[in-house]
């Protein structure tokens, strides 16, 4: 495990981690008032691949996702309170109520969703990408995808041309080991996440992604060389979700055994343990940052509960641009 | 000036490329090959391989590149060769370009053109005959475009472009080589929401659009020598549909027949029959008729595609039956 260096930053870190932990259980139980319907998908367990890949991009950098993203959203800089809205189904969520859970989106914070076809992100980063090339731009593009995804031919269509035509995308890789309810192994011939993108000439990078500094490190790695103008860059995040693939999810083809020995590697309490050994976190630091996470999500709650519903009569509002010639 | 079908959307092409830098078309053998259908021959020349793009067999990726070069700031052209091909990106198209403004709260715009050939008549069979256009149709989110004249191929592309949401163009493969005079483009320029009547008529109506255009104008004039006046509708736009040059048209006919290309079932001939009947229901004469393909993978053989297409002989059998109703 890597040696955390600077305390400001690592303690920034768990505070991130926390901010979606304490999102996501809140999210989880409003789901259970039925005051958030539709899909949910939880990031629990996962937290340190999208904090520690957040703290090593760029505010200029493009971000797409996967419709487990709130986390991403969040870290990108979409307000909780706009989240939280727009999980309730509300006008001032970040998508005026019209997208939900799986399609978070934030044009000013390039956030770029949000999406909800397993691999679907993967081309339209590469497309912004190819838009940055041809305008001059040095900019990171990153997509978020998760081991699912490269069963998909968006997958391997797109690392194709982001290798042929050299563009700064980032494909970051979050594998937890399972497609739904489908293990990797019952689901691809070759395992080896690496060694698919290596075959496309893309370096290639495997990460501990239970380990929030690891995954800081390597984005910048590889950021670092998207950036440069050198080509795409992967990495694969070895992690796992503490929870069901969503909430109709009743997780029976996982071995519980499977699930305790990884929440025994769970991203937050192993961090915290190093930051206390490492003599830059207090139980009492801990425990103010976690609060202010769950205050954070209590003014996030209470913003949602008062926002306003979008009144039907804008139903047809957005589906094509009022200035169409 | 007299010019083809294909030179009209080739002057289009590099009119858009010469007078927009963020203008590209990318597509399969759009650059070194000259284009599929010679469409962009000459073109990589004049504009070097960053504009025009060749791309490997992956319609999925990059329809979907093409999408999110729209949301970079570029305003690409995407060839997908033919229309049967568009079933590989028909998810980046159905799910992402589509949707991403109305998912996004009004955030995003997908400012790109998707052209394709499609169309029967060329005993190419089943996988390369399709006529999807109705499919399209179908989806909220997308204009879609069928020129049918030489001078929709040479003025449709510019406003295409201008639209900040996608827009699919249909381009009939029988319609490449048509030669015709190309108008010089008035003032107004060319719109991309009316349908237009190509050919006035006062005792019925037919509705078309793309490859069936010049079928109907064929038919029309055989149905003239013989006293029936039929007034010939080009659809051009085929979402949003212009229903009221259609409607107008049927209040001064009474009787309405569509051509189209599409199998029957759930057709854009469908649609627009049922449009009639909700807005035009008492103007109606005589119960509306259809000529479609008929409901069949199409055939190889010459004398089986033909009998599986709309063809003039059976437009004008149908309008005759059509006028003599009582």
């Amino acid at each position: 495990m890597t040696a955390p260096d600077d305390k400001a930053e690592a303690l920034a870190l768990l505070s991130d981690m926390l901010r979606i932990r304490r999102m996501e259980e809140k999210a989880a139980e409003l789901y259970g008032a039925g005051q958030i319907r539709g899909f949910l998908h939880l990031y629990i367990g996962e937290e340190a691949v999208a904090v520690g890949a957040a703290h090593a991009l760029a505010p200029e950098d493009n971000v797409a996702a996967t419709y487990r993203e709130h986390g991403h959203a969040l870290l990108r800089g979409v307000p909780m309170t706009a989240i939280m809205a727009e999980m309730f189904g509300k006008r001032d969520g970040c998508s005026r109520g019209r997208g939900g859970s799986m399609h978070l989106f934030d044009r000013a914070r390039r956030f770029f969703g949000g999406n909800a076809i397993v691999g679907g992100g993967l081309p339209l980063a590469a497309g912004l990408a190819l838009a940055d090339k041809l305008q001059g731009v040095a900019r990171v593009n990153a997509c978020f995808f998760g081991e699912g995804a490269m069963a998909e031919g968006a997958f391997h269509e797109t690392i194709n041309l982001a290798a042929l035509w050299r563009l700064p995308v980032l494909f970051l890789c979050e594998n937890n080991l399972y497609a739904m309810g489908t293990a990797l192994a019952r689901s691809q011939s070759q395992t080896d996440l690496c060694a698919k993108a290596a075959s496309y000439k893309v370096p290639a990078l495997r990460v501990d992604g239970m380990d929030v500094l690891a995954a800081r490190d390597a984005t910048r790695t590889a950021a670092q060389h998207v950036r440069a103008g050198h080509g795409p860059y992967f990495i694969e995040f070895q992690t796992y979700r503490f929870r069901a693939h969503s909430m109709f999810d009743p997780d029976l083809y996982r071995d519980k055994a499977e699930i305790a020995a990884w929440k025994k590697r769970g991203p937050i309490h192993t961090f915290s343990a190093r930051l206390k050994q490492a003599q830059m976190l207090t139980e009492e630091q801990f425990l103010a940052l976690d609060a202010a996470a769950a205050q954070e999500v209590e003014a996030s709650v209470s913003f949602a509960a008062a926002s306003e519903w979008e009144p039907v009569g804008d139903l047809l509002r957005d589906v094509m641009s009022p200035h169409t010639p | 000036m007299k010019t083809s079908y294909r030179e009209a959307m080739r002057a289009a092409i590099r009119e858009a490329l010469g007078s927009d830098p963020r203008v590209f078309l990318m597509g399969e053998d759009v650059g070194k090959y000259g284009g599929t259908y010679a469409v962009s021959k000459g073109l990589l020349d004049e504009f070097g391989p960053e504009r025009v793009r060749d791309t490997p067999l992956s319609e999925l990726g990059f329809v979907g590149i093409g999408i999110g070069a729209a949301l970079g700031g570029m305003r690409p052209i995407v060839e997908v060769m033919t229309v049967n091909f568009s079933l590989l990106p028909l998810d980046q198209i159905v799910n992402t370009a589509a949707t991403l403004r109305h998912m996004s709260g009004g955030q995003f715009s997908v400012p790109i053109v998707i052209r394709m050939a499609t169309g029967a008549g060329r005993q190419v069979a089943a996988q390369h005959s399709h006529s999807l256009e109705g499919w399209f149709a179908h989806i909220p989110g997308i204009t879609v475009l069928a020129p049918a004249t030489i001078g929709d191929a040479r003025g449709m592309l510019a406003p295409a472009l201008a639209d900040p949401d996608p827009v699919i163009i249909f381009e009939h493969a029988l319609l490449y080589n048509m030669e015709g005079e190309l108008e010089p483009l008035g003032t107004a320029g060319c719109d991309i929401c009316s349908a237009a009547v190509r050919r006035p008529g006062r005792d019925l109506t037919v509705v078309t659009y793309g490859g069936s255009l010049p079928k109907a104008l064929q038919a029309a004039g055989q149905l003239a020598t013989q006293g029936i006046e039929a007034e010939v509708i080009d659809l051009r736009v085929l979402r949003p549909l212009d229903t009221g040059t259609i409607l107008a048209s049927v209040r001064r006919t009474h009787r309405v027949l569509v051509v189209d290309e599409g199998w029957k079932t759930g057709s854009l001939a469908a649609e627009i029959l049922a449009g009639i009947a909700e807005h035009a229901f008492y103007e109606l004469d005589a119960a509306p008729v259809r000529v479609c393909s008929a409901e069949v993978p199409v055939p190889y053989s010459r004398h089986m595609e033909e009998a599986a297409l709309p063809q003039v002989s059976t437009i004008v059998a149908a309008a005759i039956g059509l006028a003599a109703q009582t």
